[in-house]
């Protein structure tokens, strides 16, 4: 008789379930869907706009045209993907590390409709070329905007509240990480749609913070403060050391702060305002290290349980570009290299190394690490593999293709060929671009099948809370 | 109360968030007062309301996401127009209640910056022919058509703007026609000249720092010309004329074909064919150096064999006028 091989090597299932709330394990799920739901959409439209870059004229109609789906593309993923997954995973880990039920499960349930309603209204505004000024990431009419804000003002109460109420004497270092990320957030909204400073070059110098910050003050605190309790648990050992994570807190403040101009050097904007931002991008490096170093000490000697877990991988990866691709995000702060990358691709290069590699690995590590221990329930272990490789593999011939491509371009301009050279020379990356991309978006297809098979049961019966997952 | 952030949220999330309004006053909102303030060329620098209404399509079409508004003061964007000034900016203010400031400077160049495009392309003509479809004048652009912006009439009247777009790109019956969104869009996109300002000059010239002769020609033909008369010196029948085989481009004397790329041409027959488009002059973009290596260039490619001309004769052409 034949030896039953596995095609992927096996991994570990779980089996420290966690008895939480009914509630708010169905709160967790229903924010994943809606996040989820929004991944499909948003990367559909990005798949449908590379495909654009090499055949102009596919599909031609006004509300299918580039200029409208761009924004609909990045501010559904920012805000309907992204933004919406980090909170479900938010909703667990704070009432979790400080031990004491969620403030209100009604409040956050209603922040859920909120926060949709904000994103729908903004995509059918952008559909119908009701763009707030094309300031990117900043495309939703102020209406639109206010009620994403609502939203994430009601979830600041909320886990303020619960952090309040904590049943620890010490506020853990997620907490730190992730409320301080919605406290952030809900100043950078508040001063980017004022308009009274915001005449002429005005909106340029609060479009340099704007952009900045609702990156790197809402997105990459969040998720590293979850990644600071789901490290620790999937490991189940203690954070290596808690002091760098706090030194990186506040340096990730008052640096990352002061660098917005640094996506508008060369501009006619103040040149100490540049100036600065180059000076801290540089300084980001301490905040990097000391985050990148601390969790990958934490990983050090148990690697073997790295390869034996399928949610590990997710949060090795990110924690790798979130190195990696900050520091490029540096590098290019510099004048000299900014003079070759500025205005080419690689800049998109970037941008989905920072917000697909780093932020969204390891989103789905915090889900994979946190479902199946709430519902009981695990997806097939091989199509997790495949979802991960998928993405993995998609994000890395992207990747590739506009770095390589983008740094062409920039020598072309540099060499001063006439402009047209420089889309002609693009295409092969381009198509690259879109192979990629179809990994991607094949890897969120089977995300959304492993969530769905990750779905709370109706009735769960009460399961056991095993040690392993307290910190 | 204990001054311990761990053990104190209240004064562990006071501190984050008033701290982070204050970095954020110091670095954005103080900066943005800074540049935000009225300027000499307010009222100088204003739109019509028919460019105004040509810049709300502009954003709603997104064309800020492929087009910069920014020449930066370095030398590969030199080809942009002159370095950008805060003052270029002026005209800028929020669309209208719901919505803000544009942000027209961009992020990402795939198709050239259009700082200066006013200057750079000012046939009328030739963008409704672009914005129609990019391909049928430049081969290889990527850019998004925008049909829509054109109505399809059997019989226009008089009062018709009628667009020739080229055979292999017009529909097959009727003419294309622009409509007022078009005319708009057109009339913010020839706005878009850089006016001079005091103290912000062009930076040194050295372009064709490593090239020679025909090299140097053709890059500067490519770069200036190609996008009308096309890469191949063949035009674009009815609507803009070839250089192969003209007889102003091969002849003994070339005066006419100098005078041409310095001052320009409009509403002369060429062959006994009228075209819509003018020729724009070059004499502010380009010096005399640079107008003898397209000239010649001109004069030695396609077939043509043309005398070659130096930048002195150039020179007497320019200081004699048009």
């Amino acid at each position: 008789m034949a030896v039953e091989r596995p095609i992927a090597p096996g991994k570990v299932k779980i089996d420290d379930l966690i008895n939480e709330d009914d509630r708010l394990t169905k709160l967790i799920y229903s924010y994943l869907v809606s996040a989820t739901a929004w991944l499909i959409f948003g990367s559909l439209v990005g798949l449908y706009l590379a495909i654009r870059f090499i055949y102009p004229d596919f599909g031609v109609a006004q509300w299918l045209s580039f200029g409208r789906l761009r924004p609909i593309h990045t501010n559904v993923v920012f805000w309907g993907w992204t933004s919406l997954a980090m909170i479900a995973l938010a909703l667990y880990v704070i009432p979790r590390t400080s031990q004491r039920p969620l403030f209100s499960i009604a409040l956050a349930r209603k922040a859920l409709y909120v926060i949709n309603a904000s994103i729908l209204i903004g995509v059918i505004y952008l559909f119908m070329g009701y763009n707030n000024g094309g300031q990117e990431y900043r495309e939703f009419i102020w209406p639109a905007m206010m009620l994403f804000a609502l939203g994430i003002i009601s979830h600041t109460l909320n886990f303020y509240k619960t952090i309040s109420l904590r049943g620890t004497k010490e506020i853990y270092i997620s907490n730190w990480y992730i409320l301080a990320a919605f406290l952030w957030t809900i100043v950078v909204v508040v001063i980017a749609y004022i308009p009274w400073y915001q005449n002429a070059l005005g909106e340029t110098v609060i479009q340099g913070y704007y952009m900045h910050m609702g990156v790197g003050m809402w997105f990459t605190p969040l998720v590293l403060g979850l990644t600071y309790y789901f490290l620790p648990l999937l490991l189940n050992k203690p954070i290596y050391s808690y002091s760098l994570g706090v030194l990186a807190f506040w340096t990730q403040m008052v640096f990352y702060s002061l660098i917005g101009a640094h996506h508008f050097v060369f501009a006619p904007i103040p040149w100490w305002l540049q100036t600065v931002a180059i000076v801290f991008s540089i300084g980001m490096v301490i905040t990097l290290t000391a985050g990148t170093g601390n969790f990958l000490l934490t990983m050090k000697g148990s690697f073997r349980k790295v390869a034996r877990s399928y949610s590990l991988p997710f949060i090795l990866v990110g924690v790798i570009f979130y190195f990696l691709a900050s520091a490029q995000g540096s590098l290019e702060a510099l004048r000299e290299f900014n003079q070759l990358w500025h205005f080419t691709n690689y800049t998109i290069a970037h941008s989905h190394l920072t917000m697909y590699g780093f932020v969204v690995f390891l989103i789905w590590g915090g889900i994979y690490a946190l479902l199946p221990r709430l519902t009981g329930k695990e997806p097939s272990h091989l199509l997790i593999g495949i979802h991960f490789w998928f993405a993995l593999l998609g994000l890395l011939i992207y990747g590739f293709a506009l770095m390589i491509g983008g740094t062409m371009q920039g020598k072309s301009w540099i060499e001063g060929l006439p402009f047209i050279h420089s889309v002609e020379l693009m295409i092969p990356y381009w198509i690259w671009r879109a192979v990629g991309g179809t990994f991607m978006f094949t890897s969120h297809i089977i995300f959304a099948y492993n969530l769905y098979k990750m779905k709370p049961l109706p009735h769960p019966h009460k399961q056991i809370d095993l040690a392993g997952e307290q910190i | 109360m204990k001054l311990n952030f761990s053990e104190n949220h209240k004064l562990l999330f006071s501190v984050v968030f008033f701290g982070f309004i204050a970095l954020s006053i110091l670095i954005a909102i103080i900066p943005a007062i800074e540049v935000n303030s009225n300027d000499p060329m307010c009222g100088v620098n204003t739109l019509t309301p028919a460019e105004f209404r040509g810049l709300n399509t502009y954003v709603s079409e997104g064309c800020l996401y492929c087009h910069t508004q920014q020449v930066r003061p370095l030398q590969l964007d030199k080809v942009f127009g002159r370095p950008s000034s805060p003052l270029d900016y002026s005209y800028l203010t929020p669309l209208d209640q719901i919505r803000m400031t544009p942000a027209v400077l961009g992020s990402e160049r795939t198709g050239p910056d259009l700082s200066n495009i006013g200057n750079r392309q000012p046939s009328e003509i030739w963008h409704h022919i672009h914005l129609y479809n990019p391909r049928s004048v430049v081969k290889s652009s990527i850019m998004q058509a925008y049909p829509w912006l054109y109505e399809i009439k059997e019989n226009p009247d008089s009062n018709d703007l009628v667009i020739p777009v080229p055979d292999e790109y017009a529909p097959k019956n009727g003419k294309v026609v622009a409509t007022q969104k078009a005319k708009d869009l057109v009339a913010y996109l020839l706005f878009l000249k850089q006016k001079p300002i005091e103290g912000i000059s062009q930076i040194e010239e050295s372009t064709s720092k490593n090239l020679s002769g025909s090299d140097a020609g053709a890059q500067l033909f490519n770069t200036n010309c190609a996008s009308c008369h096309q890469q191949n010196g063949e035009g674009i029948s009815k609507t803009f004329p070839p250089l192969k085989n003209s007889a102003t481009v091969n002849s003994d004397n070339p005066d006419k074909h100098i005078r041409t790329v310095l001052f320009g041409l409009k509403g002369e027959a060429i062959n006994g064919i009228v075209y819509p488009a003018e020729m724009p002059p070059q004499k502010d973009n380009l010096t005399n150096e640079q107008i003898a290596e397209i000239i010649n260039y001109e004069r030695s490619s396609w077939g043509n064999n043309g005398k070659k001309i130096t930048a002195d004769d150039v020179r007497k052409i320019r200081a004699e006028g048009k």
